[in-house]
């Protein structure tokens, strides 16, 4: 019975495995994440994209918001590999320069949402009664309205838009969903025993916030930091393209892809537009595989794979 | 359930008094009144401050916003800047058929396109098909609808000419039946680049659900006596995994008007989003303002629905 043959450990090896050395999470968090393929390809993928658009200035020697009225509407010729925009500018360039522009967008919304998000949901997880009942009514006043509703109604007020001011409105509308996240956690991990020992030795509440709580909350806070980004890649470009977004000549992707609604730039002009689309489309997918890869790779529960 | 029921009414009423508080302090916190943008140079300066404060712009905040809230009650919204003398109410009821029909026509084809295909992933997990319809998905959440909407018009409007670019009807003067399949052919590209999304996310869910209850113990019960694949499909599972595809209709509505902005200014689709769109690009915050308490009133409206029938559809909900 050949199943039932149970192997005789050799002789010439240890039958105590050599003491292996224990792994900390984070360890065991990269060796998950490595395993997996999408999210491996997309980090490599947007290395390049990044690379790309930080190496504009060796890439190509045009300027992107230099305007050339002789010159509209070009196709691609050497000196302009993608052609000229409607104002006669050079759409690779813009294509790199406005690559920069998009990601700093996402990014920086990102990190300012984070920022507000993550200390509010603290507050409001960690003190919890009134503060908490006070943070999270105002974060559910700020989801009663759809985000682009909302922000096109503050663009509309605004009358001016900088990329500052952009990067702000996402934030101070966007928060609310990671705040509920991280109040979540915070509110299960006060009850727990840990909490009141630290608190008995005087740890201080900032203390336990960011050396007990954050790091506890760090999985959920990761992916979504992740996601949100993607989403404002999209959202950036969006109010670009029907003009409420970053004013025009600074160049965005969305920006670029509004020159199509000049249904001669549509039609006669591809090269003009898809790019930008097509680097939308990659940068995003690969920062949802990203994320996807986090969320398998930090969920403490999958410690098997 | 009817406990559940009448207090998840009572807290859709706060949250309707918030929207009002949060439309009407973006309206005051707008530029100009209905009174700045009349330029006669023949009206004396003071005659003017006299008409503002007879019409109840010094009054104190909260009168304010009480006049607004009754008038807004009738239905209401003043007139529009831009839309001489008339009124936000009839501005807007003329674009909402326009939307509606483009809504729910999106989520036709969510449904056709995104529910077999997602029972079929299920049932045929890690096959070339539930592979491809995965990739699919995933294209379908991260593409911009505004740059898909933009290669459908090039690919099929422009290159075939198969279909329509702008606009909702080519001719006023159609009636009848010529009238219905026009809008049909206008609708089919909007409709797609709406419901793309949708679709890839419904799709998901859809196949989840469906992979979650053919592991159950019942349906394990159910082959063991020797019943039907296509019973067991569509009298065991199919009826507990659309329980949640269903309600989630609801809770999607907000993305779905949010979605419809975008999408009608790409297909210049003449809708409550076009409308929203020039009258933000006009700054007439009157039609502005409506609109987002418009929108924001159906997606509170959509969630009630949302979560009464999912406590009709599945009594172990409570609420806590």
């Amino acid at each position: 019975m050949e199943n039932n043959y149970i192997p005789v450990a050799d002789p010439g090896t240890s039958q105590i495995a050599p003491e292996e050395k224990s792994r900390t999470p984070f360890q065991l968090a990269l060796g998950r994440f490595l395993k997996n393929k999408m999210a491996v390809a997309s980090v490599f993928i947007l290395f390049i994209i990044v690379s790309a658009v930080m190496a504009a200035p060796l890439l190509t020697d045009q300027d992107p918001t230099k305007s050339n009225l002789l010159l509209v509407e070009q196709s691609p010729s050497a000196e302009h590999p993608l052609g000229t925009d409607s104002s006669g500018r050079d759409n690779f360039a813009r294509l790199l320069y406005g690559g920069r522009i998009s990601l700093i967008v996402g990014f920086s919304a990102m990190v300012f949402t984070l920022a507000i998000g993550v200390v509010l949901g603290a507050i409001a997880g960690y003190y919890g009664k009134l503060v908490d009942a006070f943070i999270m009514r105002f974060a559910d006043m700020i989801l009663i309205l759809p985000f682009l509703v909302l922000v096109l109604v503050i663009v509309a007020i605004l009358n001016k838009v900088t990329i500052g001011i952009f990067v702000t409105i996402i934030a101070l509308t966007s928060w609310p969903g990671l705040t509920r996240i991280v109040r979540g956690t915070f509110l299960s991990l006060r009850e727990q025993e840990f909490v009141l020992g630290a608190k008995a030795i005087g740890a201080t509440d900032l203390r336990i916030i960011f050396k007990h709580f954050i790091p506890n909350a760090i999985g959920p806070i990761v992916v979504n930091a992740t996601l949100m980004m993607a989403s404002y890649i999209i959202v950036e470009s969006a109010l670009s393209f029907i003009g409420f977004g970053i004013p025009q000549p600074t160049p965005t992707w969305g920006n670029m892809i509004s020159e199509a609604q000049s249904i001669r730039i549509l039609q006669n002009n591809p090269e003009a537009w898809i790019p930008p689309g097509l680097a939308i489309l990659v940068t995003v997918l690969c920062i949802n595989f990203i994320g996807d890869g986090l969320r398998d790779a930090l969920d403490p529960k999958s410690l098997e794979r | 359930m009817y406990k559940y029921i009448i207090r998840r009414i009572l807290i859709f009423i706060p949250m309707l008094f918030a929207l009002t508080i949060i439309v009407f302090a973006l309206l005051k916190a707008a530029p100009g009144d209905p009174f700045s943008q009349i330029l006669d140079p023949d009206i004396e300066a003071g005659v003017l401050d006299e008409q503002r404060a007879a019409a109840g712009f010094n009054d104190p905040i909260h009168v304010q916003y009480i006049n607004w809230l009754t008038s807004a009650v009738k239905g209401d919204f003043g007139d529009s800047f831009r839309y001489k003398g008339r009124e936000v109410t009839e501005v807007i009821m003329d674009r909402i058929p326009n939307t509606v029909y483009l809504g729910l026509f999106s989520l036709l084809i969510t449904i056709i396109v995104a529910i077999p295909i997602g029972i079929y992933s299920a049932r045929h997990p890690y096959s070339l098909f539930d592979y491809a319809a995965t990739g699919f998905g995933f294209f379908g959440l991260a593409v911009p609808n505004f740059f898909f909407g933009l290669v459908i018009i090039y690919l099929f409007a422009i290159q075939l000419g198969w279909f329509p670019s702008q606009g909702s009807i080519s001719s006023t003067s159609l009636t009848g039946m010529e009238l219905f399949t026009d809008r049909i052919h206008h609708l089919i590209l909007p409709g797609l680049t709406l419901g793309l999304a949708s679709t890839a996310s419904y799709m998901r869910y859809m196949r989840s659900e469906v992979l979650n209850v053919l592991s159950s113990d019942y349906i394990r019960t159910a082959r063991a006596k020797g019943m039907s694949e296509r019973n067991i499909l569509y009298k065991h599972t199919l009826r507990n995994a659309m329980i949640p595809i269903i309600t989630l209709f609801g809770f999607e509505i907000g993305s779905l008007l949010a979605g419809a902005i975008i999408t009608e200014g790409v297909f210049n689709y003449p809708g409550l989003g076009t409308l929203f769109l020039s009258s933000i690009g006009n700054r007439d915050y009157p039609v502005i303002m409506a609109i987002a308490f418009l929108l924001g009133l159906f997606i509170l409206v959509g969630n009630l629905i949302a979560d009464i029938l999912y406590s009709i559809v599945d009594p172990r909900i409570r609420y806590d």
